[in-house]
Order: C-alpha cells, then structure tokens, then sequence
C-alpha cells in the first residue's frame, strides 16, 4: 500500500479576475521509503503540491478538489488543529532558508525537544537525549554541546542539518523537503544530499524532494515527477524520465542543462517561457512551446498516459507509438 | 585595429585587492576595547582577458568574485593593485574628468533581473538612459530607432518599447539589462551570476545570446558563477576563488579535465551528475571559514585532504606551472 496518494488535486486562488487555478488535477503516490523527486520551472506548481500535502497553503488559496491520503486516512479536509498533530508526527517539513525554519530565540537543543515532547510521550531527560542523539545523525560534531547554541551560532549547512533533525524529531514517515539545499553553496549542498538520503533510508523514512535542480534528482530519487503550468507531464523511474523522456517539454528541459560532459557551442532552447495561470492555452498548457505540436494538442488536454518506461501527458505517446 | 594591438590583453588585473573595515564603531572599540577589524574581501588577485575571450570566475559565496566584478567596473576602488583597460590605468580614468568614455566601454550585468531595472521606467527609458547619458543620440527618432535595434539584438521586439519592466518574465527581463549594459557599444562586459535567477529552460535562452554576441560583436566578458557546469559552457579561461585569492586559473579544458588545486578538485566533485545516476560523490568536508579571521598559511589547508606541515604556515606563492596559475605546495 502507498504511503501517500495524491489523487487529482486541485487548489485555486480566487482572486477579482476570476478563480485561477494553479493546481490542476494532480495524482501520484509514494511508497514507505521512497524517494520521489518533483521537478519543474518556477511557478510550476511545485511548492504549491508540497504546501497542499502539509497543509500549509496560503488563503487565499484552497484546495477545491481531489483527496489527499495519507496511510489510508483523508487529509486534505482536516482543521488547523487536527492537521497539527499530523505536521511534526507523520509528515515531516524542511524549507529552503535554514534560518527562517528556526526559532532565532531559542536554542536548537529546546526547539527539537519541544518538538519531541509534542509528539511523543518521553520525558525530559529522554528527550534531551534524542536530541542529542538526532544532532550527532544528522553530523554535528559535539552534539552535546550544541545543544545550548542558538541558531546564529551555527552556519548555513550546520543551520539545515539542525532542521532536518528537527523535522525528523517526531519520527515522521514522510519528510516533504522544499528546496532543502537551494540556499547553500554546491560543496554543502552535497553534503546536505547525502545526509538526507542516508538518513531517510536509515530511517525508512519516504522523501518527498522538490526541487528545480535536475542533478540533484538524479542523484537522491527512486522516481521523479516533472511538473509544468500546475499539471505533472511526465512521472516515472529516475534514470528513464532523464535518460529516455518521453514528453516533449522534459528532453526540452534536460536538453537545455549545460552538461559537465559534453561540448555543445549552443544549449538546446525551449522558445518562450511557462504561461501565467490566466493564460493558460487551451488543450496541452505546454503546446506553443512544443516543437512536435499538431491539431490535437491545441483542442484536447492529455492526461497522463503509459510511455515507454515512464508515464506522459502527451498525445504523441498515445498508444505506446513515440 | 592593429596588430600589435590585438596581442595585448584587453583587461589586466594586477594584485587588486580591496579591504573594507568592519569594525565596531568608535565608541564602542573605545569603551568596550574591541580592535580595529578589516575583512579582506579580495587579497591579490591578478589575470589578464584576451580581447573578445571569457574568463569566468568561480567559488562559493563570500570568497569575493562579485567584489572582483565591482572593482572592475570601478563601483569599488582597490585597497592595492590596479587594473590596466586597453593599455590605460582604469582606476585612474574613472577619477579623471572624462571618466565617461572609459565607462562607456565597461558595462556591467547583475543577477538578479527584478532589482536591477526600475520599475517605474518603461523599456525605452531604461534602455534609452545610457544612450542620452553618453550623448549618443541627438534626437528622439533616433533613440527609438537604436532601442528598437537594441531590443531586436537580444531577441524581443521593438514594440516592447512602451512596456513597463512587470509585464516581462524574468529571462525577458535579463535580455533588457543585456540590451540597456550594450546600448554604450562596450568592449567589455562584467556579469555577475547572470542566469543564476533564471529557470533553466530560459537560462540556455540567455546564455545562447550572451554567446551570439559575443561572437558578433568581438565583446569580451568577466563571467562569474558559481554553476560550474554553466562556467565550462560559456568560458575559454577559468579562475578559482576561496577566501579572496585565486587558487587556481588555468584554460576551459585543462581546468575541468586535469584540475591541479585540491579545491578545484573539491568543487567538481560536488557537482551532482546527471547520466551516472545513484552514485555517491565524493564527501566534501567542512565548509568555508569566516572571512574576517581566516585561516594560517593556505586558507584552505583545513579543508584539503592533502594538507601538510608546510601548509599550516606558509602562504603559498602564486606560481606558474605547466601553462597554468596555481596557488599550492604540493602541486607539481
């Protein structure tokens, strides 16, 4: 059974011109343990998904349909205070900027253990040594010491492994990470990669990574899910969405990355740029852009449908034929 | 152009360096006995920019590659050291009565494409600004009309003229400061982590312009990055940078091919590979010290998994070795 389910998810920001829709029918699962990657330009709906699993969307923004599943049980529905007890004790968060996910007045010892306590029924004394213990996982050297610091005395790697230790603190099952390593210089960020993927699986912890940076997917996921003007276009295992896409808009993408490996005079380029939610094309969102467009795809909007090895919102893969 | 002109390096950096003072106010050093601090944000830096070549500059943040890119476009004046632009004393030419016609020929591009235009401007008036500045122009047709060719060189339209810079993405809005840093025909353009704001579907719309240009107009650029990946596409020359000096400078192909400095080696270790898939890298250890109390010797040497005695005490000597520049004991 999967862990989380998403099933067509749709969240929309009323707004004077009119309700856009920023989430349109959105459905994936992830299974205990996995780590699934979601990738896609700003403004693609990324965050949005992640927001919507956590329970932290923005009013005005509001989940209009679809169903979130968590173990077999609806969250999507679920009041601030219910949806409290889930945040922290099933569904672990780490944010982009280390700095604003913490607590600048207390020390990090305090805020794992608050965080522990809320959760979990231990005493102070255990709590204090879980926390201790969950800094020294996560590679902070003289853990029992950093216990007393705050958070301005750490810098900005040794700031994130304190906030994946916190959003590991209560045990969580699924840990949504946003943009973990965006932030952080590309030395750290590897650091930080290897730690939550080694972590997690110690754990069995399900990752779900969302990210705009297609090597650091390629690095940590089991599968990844591209996502493109609020609707996911591919979805599939790792190596097959990067080495093999079947959807136009991902070769775009992969093709436009400078690689360390090859010596292109020019990168690939997708013309023009995402469309803005009131201007979403009819059909396929993506097909203005897209070098193999015919009739269909301006009329029609593809769902997600069998590819090669991955699944496609593209009526080129109709069938099984591209 | 002459001959003689043309094997000359276009840009010469020689031992800039530029200090700034951080220190505690003066009363309370006085009263609370702190000393003076000065953080050395650049400490001896020196290259040389072939007339229409890249050189890009690498490391991670505050090692002091966008204080390099101020100095070069004169926004800071070097603590130490000069820069010589086209045979002439750049620093000296920028204090001089006609500091405009060497800043004419230096532009700079910014990261981040949201702050750098104003938004209160339409598009003709912030492209059109440098043109009237530098009095390039003698009357508004003729302004439209270089806009409009402006706008047309790095890919959009000359009806994009009456817009205002909100109504653009943010590649759109990267190709305006493109357009507005080459209204002043330069020789020379700084870019300071220009696609660094941008997706990566419209980072490869911008880099294939910047590169177009280049080849069309013999431009020479200072790129600076930290996306390696991004570095070895646009560069012909690459220089590495930790805590305010250069560790390593050496062409494109030798650098990513053969690195020699320990952190060069570190940083290519640390991009995240696409095709290999599932591998683990390298473990990098440690991350950058503070700047303003850095450490003994070579300032990576707590980080370097070669370090010796000798690299705890001694700075090491910028030194020419097999065609390239390296700062390192071991290296040989």
């Amino acid at each position: 059974m999967s862990l989380l389910q998403v099933k067509n998810l749709v969240v929309e920001f009323p707004s004077r011109h009119g309700t856009l829709r920023a989430l349109d029918g959105i459905s994936f699962d992830i299974a205990p343990g996995e780590i699934l990657g979601v990738v896609g330009e700003s403004g693609a709906g990324k965050s949005l998904t992640g927001a919507s699993i956590i329970g932290l969307l923005e009013p005005p923004g509001r989940i209009a349909s679809g169903s979130i599943t968590l173990q077999g049980e609806r969250i999507d529905h679920l009041s601030n205070d219910q949806m409290r007890h889930i945040r922290g004790r099933k569904i672990g968060a780490i944010f982009q900027d280390p700095l604003t996910s913490l607590n600048p007045l207390y020390t990090v010892g305090r805020q794992i253990m608050e965080t522990i306590q809320a959760h979990l029924p231990v005493s102070h004394e255990e709590a204090k040594q879980r926390a201790i213990r969950l800094l020294q996982d996560t590679g902070i050297p003289a853990a029992a010491e950093r216990i007393e610091h705050y958070p301005h005395q750490f810098s900005g790697g040794m700031r994130q492994r304190v906030v994946i230790a916190l959003a590991l603190a209560a045990e969580p099952q699924l840990i949504v990470a946003d943009e973990p390593t965006t932030a952080l210089d590309v030395s750290i960020q590897a650091q930080i990669i290897g730690l939550l993927k080694s972590i997690c699986k110690e754990r069995g912890a399900a990752v779900m990574l969302i990210t705009h940076d297609m090597g650091v997917i390629a690095e940590t996921c089991d599968r990844v899910a591209v996502m493109y003007a609020g609707r996911i276009a591919e979805i599939g295992p790792v190596h097959q969405v990067i080495n093999q896409p079947s959807h136009p808009y991902t070769s775009g993408l992969m093709a436009s990355i400078p690689d360390m490996s090859s010596d292109r005079e020019r990168l690939n380029q997708i013309d023009g740029a995402m469309p803005r939610l009131n201007a979403i094309p009819p059909g396929c969102a993506f097909n203005p852009r897209c070098p193999q467009v015919f009739d269909r795809c301006r009329q029609e909007r593809p769902e997600l449908m069998p590819a090669r090895a991955t699944q496609a919102a593209c009526w080129r893969v109709e069938g099984g034929a591209a | 152009m002459n001959a003689h002109k043309r094997a000359q390096p276009l840009v010469v950096a020689h031992d800039l360096a530029k200090t700034f003072d951080v220190s505690a106010p003066w009363l309370n050093r006085v009263l609370e006995g702190k000393p003076r601090q000065l953080l050395h944000a650049v400490d001896g830096v020196s290259f040389e920019i072939q007339r229409g070549q890249t050189l890009a500059l690498v490391g991670e943040s505050g090692c002091g590659k966008s204080t390099v890119a101020r100095l070069l476009v004169g926004l800071y004046e070097p603590t130490r050291g000069g820069l010589t632009f086209d045979q002439q004393d750049a620093h000296a030419a920028f204090k001089s009565p006609d500091a405009k016609a060497m800043r004419k020929r230096i532009q700079m591009i910014f990261q981040d494409p949201y702050a750098s235009l104003n938004p209160r401007w339409t598009v003709e008036a912030i492209i059109g600004e440098p043109l009237q500045e530098h009095g390039m122009i003698s009357n508004a047709a003729e302004l439209q009309a270089r806009v409009a060719e402006l706008l047309q060189s790095v890919g959009l339209s000359a009806l994009d003229m009456p817009k205002y810079p909100h109504q653009f993405s943010g590649g759109q809005r990267q190709r305006i400061s493109i357009a507005r840093a080459l209204a002043t025909a330069p020789e020379f353009l700084v870019c300071d982590e220009p696609t660094s704001a941008l997706d990566v579907s419209v980072q490869a719309q911008v880099l294939n312009i910047m590169k177009d240009l280049q080849r069309e107009r013999g431009l020479t650029y200072l790129f600076i990055s930290h996306n390696l990946a991004v570095v070895r596409h646009v560069s012909d020359q690459v220089g590495v940078m930790y805590l305010g000096r250069l560790v390593e400078l050496a062409d494109k192909h030798s650098l990513f091919s053969n690195p020699q400095h320990p952190y060069t080696r570190m940083l290519l270790d640390a991009i995240p590979k696409m095709h290999d898939t599932g591998q683990a890298r390298t473990p990098v250890q440690g991350e950058v010290p503070n700047p303003l109390n850095p450490p003994s010797g070579c300032s990576f040497h707590p980080r370097c998994p070669l370090v010796t005695e000798r690299c705890k005490t001694e700075r090491p000597a910028w030194r020419e070795l097999k065609g390239i520049k390296i700062a390192c004991h071991l290296a040989a």
